[in-house]
């Protein structure tokens, strides 16, 4: 990672652009894009997927809240209510939450930034995104063939013996997406071990390579634990065999066990790499090396480890043993602790920086208040006696949106934005970026923290009747999600019409560090001409700076 | 626009004042952190803003104090969360001696309501004033939840077991009675009211609401017609366990060990009677499992403890589901 370089690239930047081969014109025509083992166009394979499948869930939670709007059911039936927080959660969670940062991002930067031509193996991340899309597709048969209404949860024994509705054909998709979660894994873990570039120590990993590494340990350990849970359910549900029934033999807990055995995680394995994305661009906004380095980097790990040892915080009333709940409990504080960590290294990285308020830092600005929030409310669900109150209530959506929207999709788009000069080698338009990061967070608050109240007073989640004293926060709560909705679709408007519009790039638009900002925008095929050689540490931001004789205040 | 914009929950049990007041001190903490966070973001976003592009940042690495120490005080609160909300768990799990106990039955989508004095209620359950209720659920189907957001109480309602739930009401009114665990179509409809009376009246709507009989003469009635008594009342040479004064008792087991005869070990030797036999005895009793509804076998349960037993009642420690498994001492627990 030469500093010297970037000046001269930016400067030579116009002329060579435009008739420079690079991934996206090195061959045209569907069959290069469907046969293509380049971790870069499987990224937009991805993209394409995972963005058509975010509009179909959040269709559904605009469907959803419509019918909030008033206290009784009357824009839809009660099973079609049900079918649509069951196949909203499923779709955002498994088709877009999960694969999202790692199968795009991860993608796409991780070889870019350990100085590698490609993941360690292209053809499996290539099966991958065809293992997804056939998930997909049979998830979307359920859709289509009459939907499922079990919540995403797939609780017993309503799923394996009482539900009506296409529990097979969904559980059948959310397995075969599985593996390609687990395919992603293999390939980010190999990668990372055995194709850093000479001198890339993992003490000089950017942190984004260090979360989605440990992301990566807890899919590959975690997946075949869903694996397994959904497969007896079918079996209950096909052939009768007395698993989680207890007409038939079975127990009930046991398959909420397994099933927060994965779920839990999941939860990690949603915001530990946008946890990764805070650091790359909490780092690059405000010019320094982030705070504590081998803290935010160790703490992913210890998320990744106790993160699989609180799942019974989810059944503190489910008729689990009081010590059990009480282990659980304790041990779900401790989780909370590398949490804060970040939280408190991020807010210190800024201390003395040289900040810059660019689209990509408001979202990571707004990520650090929200995931703030969800995180201390995760405190609250922690903590026994209040849990019994609010669990399974609005103060539960509520708290996990804060997590997962807030903080999982504002790491998303704070990534698109961040990455997509590189990506695509045009900028956004910077002032739309900036409004639409302030109308989503202003939505996004709106929309849920009304749910907080709400859950507090005592509704409970999956309701399509409710009494009508909660019929004010709701109507907030809906007015909230039409501003989210804006947000969400100006980016989509903006960022397609940069595509051909956009001003361009250069190969390091934001005076970033890191070796993708050192090949030009949008990168080679072959990524690097020569393999780079690192000889300095992460976010050596001080390195690209001229040297400034005169104190800040001065200029 | 319904009854008004409420902000706190109403509150009618005697866990309600402290569970208010340990979500205030949790939101009391989170205000503060979060507030802490906000400031500071905010304050370095505009102290550290760009003013050029020759900035020189502050080259600040890492502090291993500062690691310390926001390490350790988020440890100590969190652990403070967890310390005093297990407590107050604890008590909500340990209910008193001599509660007023009540049998409730979910299916999807209503809640059966039995009262060992007679009268059987849906969707509502009576309750008097001031006085500890403890409630024995089951569920006919699939998982439910009973829920009184106004007394502080969840507990889901499992089939095939029984779990518990204590309250005691500390105003008198009616209160929304949810199920909480999504169980189907008609979920958010499976609910009804709590309502909470004066004693006086409380025994004044019992005595209406007599049905003639009470749980356990409803129960005797089915165990004389079901024939129990040709194995169980039979004298010493009885194939089967004498029933007078066993509820509550320690039931040596065939093969080793004991078991406690509560509501679960009961219900499981209905229902599958050679999991825990009684030692002396042969493995001969049939399943009644699919002959007797889950409001029939309580009704049995109610007969059987009628007839005397030496049960004082769980201790602290007893698991929200009385799982049919582990012994569990007064005052102990698993």
């Amino acid at each position: 990672m030469s500093g010297a370089g970037g000046g001269d690239r930016q400067r030579g930047r116009y002329e060579g652009e435009v008739a420079r081969e690079h991934y996206l014109n090195a061959a045209y025509g569907i069959r290069t894009w469907l046969l293509t083992t380049d971790h870069k166009r499987i990224a937009l394979l991805y993209l394409i997927s995972i963005t058509l499948f975010f509009f179909l869930g959040g269709l559904f939670a605009v469907l959803i809240r419509l019918e909030l709007l008033t206290p009784p059911g009357d824009l839809v039936q009660s099973e079609t209510y049900n079918r649509l927080f069951t196949m909203h959660g499923l779709i955002m969670i498994f088709f877009f939450l999960v694969p999202s940062i790692p199968a795009v991002f991860g993608n796409f930067l991780l070889p870019l930034m350990i100085g590698a031509r490609d993941l360690a193996f292209p053809r499996l991340n290539l099966a991958s995104w065809y293992v997804f899309t056939v998930g997909g597709l049979f998830t979307l048969g359920a859709v289509v063939g009459g939907g499922v209404d079990t919540g995403w949860t797939f609780y017993t024994p309503y799923s394996s013996t009482y539900a009506n509705s296409a529990v097979i054909l969904t559980a059948l998709g959310v397995f075969i997406t599985g593996f390609s979660s687990i395919m992603t894994g293999i390939n980010f873990i190999v990668t990372v071990h055995k194709m850093r570039a000479p001198g890339l120590t993992w003490f000089r990993l950017p942190l984004f390579v260090w979360a989605q590494y440990a992301t990566s340990l807890i899919i590959v350990l975690g997946t075949p634990v869903l694996a397994i849970s959904i497969t007896l359910v079918a079996v209950e549900r096909l052939f009768r065999i007395g698993i989680f029934d207890p007409a038939l033999g079975g127990d009930p807990i046991l398959f909420q066990h397994l099933f927060w055995f994965y779920s839990h995680p999941a939860v990690y394995i949603m915001v530990l790499p946008a946890m990764g994305v805070m650091s790359e661009v909490i780092a690059c906004f405000a010019r320094k090396r982030v705070f504590g380095y081998a803290f935010v980097a160790a703490s992913s790990l210890a998320i990744a480890v106790l993160g699989f040892l609180v799942w019974g915080h989810h059944m503190f009333v489910s008729g689990q043993s009081l010590y059990a709940g009480m282990i659980f409990s304790v041990l779900s504080m401790l989780v909370a602790i590398p949490s804060a960590v970040k939280v408190f290294n991020w807010t210190a990285t800024l201390y003395g920086g040289s900040i810059s308020l660019a689209t990509p830092m408001l979202y990571a600005l707004g990520f650090i208040g929200l995931f703030t929030m969800g995180g201390l409310t995760g405190l609250f669900l922690a903590t026994l006696a209040v849990d019994v109150h609010v669990h399974d209530t609005y103060f539960v959506v509520a708290h996990f949106h804060y997590i997962m929207v807030g903080g999982a999709v504002m790491g998303y788009l704070a990534a698109m934005h961040f990455w997509w000069p590189k990506m695509t080698g045009r900028l956004y338009p910077e002032l739309w970026g900036k409004v639409s990061a302030v109308i989503l967070f202003v939505g996004f608050n709106l929309t849920f923290f009304p749910q907080f109240v709400l859950g507090y007073l005592g509704m409970p989640r999956r309701y399509h009747f409710y009494p009508p004293e909660f019929q004010v926060l709701n109507v907030l709560s809906t007015a909230g999600a039409s501003i989210l909705g804006l947000g969400y679709l100006i980016p989509m408007v903006y960022l397609i019409w940069s595509l051909r519009y956009g001003q361009r790039a250069g190969p390091d638009p934001w005076r970033a560090k890191g070796l993708e900002w050192t090949v030009p925008s949008p990168p080679p095929v072959h990524n690097f001409e020569a393999t780079p050689r690192v000889t300095e540490e992460a976010y050596d931001y001080a390195a690209v700076l001229p040297p400034a004789p005169l104190p800040e205040e001065g200029r | 626009m319904g009854e008004g914009f409420p902000l706190l929950p109403e509150s009618a049990s005697t866990f309600a004042a402290e569970l208010n007041l340990l979500f205030g001190y949790l939101t009391a903490v989170s205000l503060l952190f979060a507030g802490l966070i906000f400031t500071l973001v905010v304050a370095f976003a505009i102290r550290f803003r760009r003013r050029s592009e020759g900035d020189r940042p502050q080259p600040r690495e890492g502090d291993l104090r500062l690691e310390a120490l926001w390490t350790l005080i988020p440890l100590a609160i969190a652990l403070s969360f967890f310390g005093w909300g297990a407590d107050l768990f604890f008590r909500m799990k340990s209910p008193p001696a001599d509660p007023l106990e009540i049998y409730v039955v979910g299916k999807q989508w209503m809640w059966k309501v039995q009262h060992q004095e007679g009268p059987r209620e849906i969707n509502e359950l009576h309750v008097p004033l001031g006085q500890p209720v403890k409630l024995t659920m089951t569920s006919e189907d699939v998982i439910h939840s009973f829920y009184v957001p106004a007394f502080r109480v969840k507990q889901d309602v499992l089939p095939g077991r029984y779990t518990t739930l204590w309250f005691e009401a500390t105003r008198t009114g009616e209160f929304h009675l949810f199920c909480a665990e999504y169980c189907g179509t008609e979920h958010s409809l499976m609910g009804g009211r709590v309502v909470v009376m004066s004693p006086v009246d409380y025994q004044i709507w019992l005595g209406g609401g007599r049905s003639g009989e009470s749980l356990a003469e409803a129960g005797a009635r089915l165990y004389d017609r079901l024939g129990c008594n040709s194995c169980h009342d039979a004298g010493p040479t009885a194939r089967g366990p004498l029933l007078e004064g066993l509820y509550g008792s320690e039931v040596a087991l065939a093969g080793g060990g004991t078991a406690i005869a509560d509501e679960a070990y009961l219900r499981e030797s209905i229902v599958e009677p050679g999991a825990r036999v009684t030692a002396g005895y042969d493995e001969i009793m049939p399943t009644y499992a699919g002959q007797i509804s889950e409001e029939g076998l309580l009704q049995i349960i109610a007969h059987i403890r009628s007839l005397g037993g030496a049960l004082s009642l769980p201790g602290p420690g007893e698991p929200g589901g009385a799982q049919p498994s582990l012994r569990s001492e007064p005052g102990g627990g698993q």
